[in-house]
């Protein structure tokens, strides 16, 4: 496998929530390599913004050789992003990452915000993979939801909303709780209060899992040392406690990682 | 056309580099260029035993920059001797190993283990804004800074390149103390310190609170540094600070630099340091230049 750095061609982009987005990427090199649970680097054009914007795959199309992202703005950079219309060029590399851990056997997909967009390529690829047991529990504000459909489409989903306003009112785990809910492999992704609350779920019920890590990047290939997240091992890298989101990561296995 | 350029009788093949930190010790970018084509590869600081760096957020974006405070993350020189340096003998280019510190003993511990290694050059960072201990601390006071080269060069085995900070009120001063304690070389600029804070958490945009500030911002300072230190020492220099293309490193070259590093711009564009290789070459035609060394600190 290589990393491609390449301009590339936006396809289409669409406003999916208040504030979230959607785009698709004509990419072949990169989609021909890419795993759910990876992500790519996306370039501002606006030359005072050098830094690339970490963004994780929503959807791999290879035999078209399309990507699909769905990003929240943000900043500056995410918001020059949702201006690009179809035909439009975007600077990208990747795929970056090594992505989820497809496991046989039931799954509960938990996700939560932005952290939701990785799921929808993971479902498909645990569908195809002949899981047929997949629960997706994901999480939102409230009814501006997301993604949703996407999600039915491989197994069933339980949403929660923090106003109430659909599904659960509360948060993931409230949602995992009052539907009882288990699995032999739970794969998440979200803001760190609920990865910590993942990870002590999976803990407490002996369910092996999978969490998807997020910190500030610069390079995105491993090299600035910017994005660490502590590790319970030593690592093999800087022989240190400090495992490399970009390029060991960005999904670990959540005993491999210390969630401070 | 002749590109090469000597510094401390160590001969390289064109004057570009990477500056340390930017660039691991190549094996991350060795995907995106091929590493016989540059001059020499600068590593990421190495220290006497691993050290884990600071808390995160460790780099934030600023405009036209960027600021890190990873805080010399690295994993020892045991390992570095064992993988990094098999790593880089595998291609022809130079080696120049980046030493950091706490005291005077650690920079000469790390240096006495790299004696037998087939290391060209030697970087010794007494310069970074992140670490308390050491570091800077060595490179704000002249005297201080003329004895740690002194007693750097007392071990060395290899010519000693002094990397100074910006984050002084005269870069000359520095520059001389450095010459005075036996340095064969300077480099310069590391970045400056700043801050950066997020209005939205109400709290500082790096753990570290302060970090070091590098890219296309701060090469104007780069430029005046490397310039007015050129025209106060003997020794050569290698200039690097916002350098993102051929044109700004022949700017610093113009100013008085005899290498060129690439930093910031790795990050961001992981093909830049080939991208400056060929850009020097085509201005070298262009102006029909026959030596680069002809460049050298002609601006005067």
């Amino acid at each position: 496998m290589s990393k491609v750095k390449e301009t590339a061609a936006v396809i289409r982009q669409d406003r999916l929530a208040e504030g979230v987005y959607s785009m698709w990427i004509h990419t072949p090199a990169i989609a021909a390599q890419a795993k759910a649970g990876q992500f790519i680097s996306v370039y501002p054009r606006d030359g005072s913004r050098l830094l690339p914007r970490p963004i994780s795959l929503c959807e791999i199309d290879a035999a078209a050789g399309n990507l699909r992202i769905v990003y929240r703005v943000v900043g500056g950079g995410t918001e020059e992003f949702s201006h690009y219309q179809a035909g439009d060029p975007v600077t990208v590399l990747g795929p970056l990452g090594n992505g989820f851990y497809p496991q046989t056997g039931s799954a509960l997909l938990i996700a939560g915000g932005i952290g939701i967009p990785p799921m929808v390529e993971l479902a498909k690829t645990l569908k195809k993979n002949g899981v047929t047991d997949l629960v997706s529990v994901i999480g939102y504000r409230n009814a501006d939801t997301f993604l949703v459909s996407e999600l039915e489409a491989c197994g069933s989903v339980c949403p929660a909303t923090e106003d109430g306003s659909l599904g659960i009112q509360g948060t993931v785990m409230d949602a995992i709780r009052a539907h009882n809910l288990t699995a032999d492999t739970i794969y998440a992704c979200g803001p760190m209060p609920m990865l910590r609350a993942v990870k002590a779920f999976g803990e407490s019920h002996k369910i092996r899992t999978q969490i998807s890590m997020e910190e500030r990047m610069a390079c995105g290939i491993g090299a600035c040392l910017g994005c660490v997240c502590q590790s319970k091992e030593i690592d093999e890298h800087s022989h240190v406690h400090n495992k490399r989101i970009c390029k060991d990561g960005p999904v670990f296995w959540a005993e491999e990682v210390e969630i401070g | 056309m002749n590109t090469k350029v000597r510094i401390a009788g160590v001969e390289l093949k064109n004057p570009v580099m990477v500056a340390s930190g930017t660039f691991g010790s190549g094996e991350e970018y060795s995907e995106f260029v091929d590493l016989n084509q540059l001059g020499a590869v600068v590593t990421k600081g190495v220290a006497n035993v691993p050290w884990p760096g600071n808390p995160t957020p460790r780099v934030a974006e600023t405009y036209g920059g960027m600021m890190n405070a990873i805080g010399l993350q690295n994993p020892g020189i045991d390992v570095f001797i064992k993988r990094d340096i098999p790593f880089l003998k595998q291609f022809d280019t130079r080696i120049i190993v980046n030493v950091c510190g706490r005291s005077t003993e650690d920079y000469v511990e790390v240096v006495e283990r790299l004696g037998d290694e087939p290391v060209d050059l030697l970087e010794i960072n007494i310069s970074c804004p992140n670490v308390k201990e050491g570091g800077i601390a060595f490179g704000q006071n002249p005297a201080m800074a003329e004895a740690i080269t002194k007693a750097v060069k007392r071990v060395a085995k290899q010519p000693v390149i002094m990397k100074l900070s910006p984050n002084v009120t005269d870069i000359t001063e520095m520059a001389k103390a450095v010459e005075a304690g036996g340095a064969d070389a300077v480099s310069l600029i590391n970045t400056l310190t700043g801050m950066k804070i997020d209005i939205h958490r109400q709290t500082f945009a790096l753990a570290n609170k302060t970090g070091g500030l590098s890219g296309p911002a701060v090469k104007p300072v780069a430029v005046r540094m490397v310039y007015q230190t050129a025209n106060a020492i003997k020794l050569p220099i290698i200039g690097m600070g916002g350098i993102a293309s051929a044109e700004d490193a022949l700017e610093f070259i113009l100013a008085g630099a005899t290498g060129v590093s690439v930093g910031t711009a790795n990050f961001y564009n992981p093909y830049t340091t080939k991208e400056v290789v060929d850009g020097i070459e085509a201005y070298m035609k262009q102006h029909q230049i026959e030596n680069i060394s002809d460049l050298i600190g002609i601006v005067k």
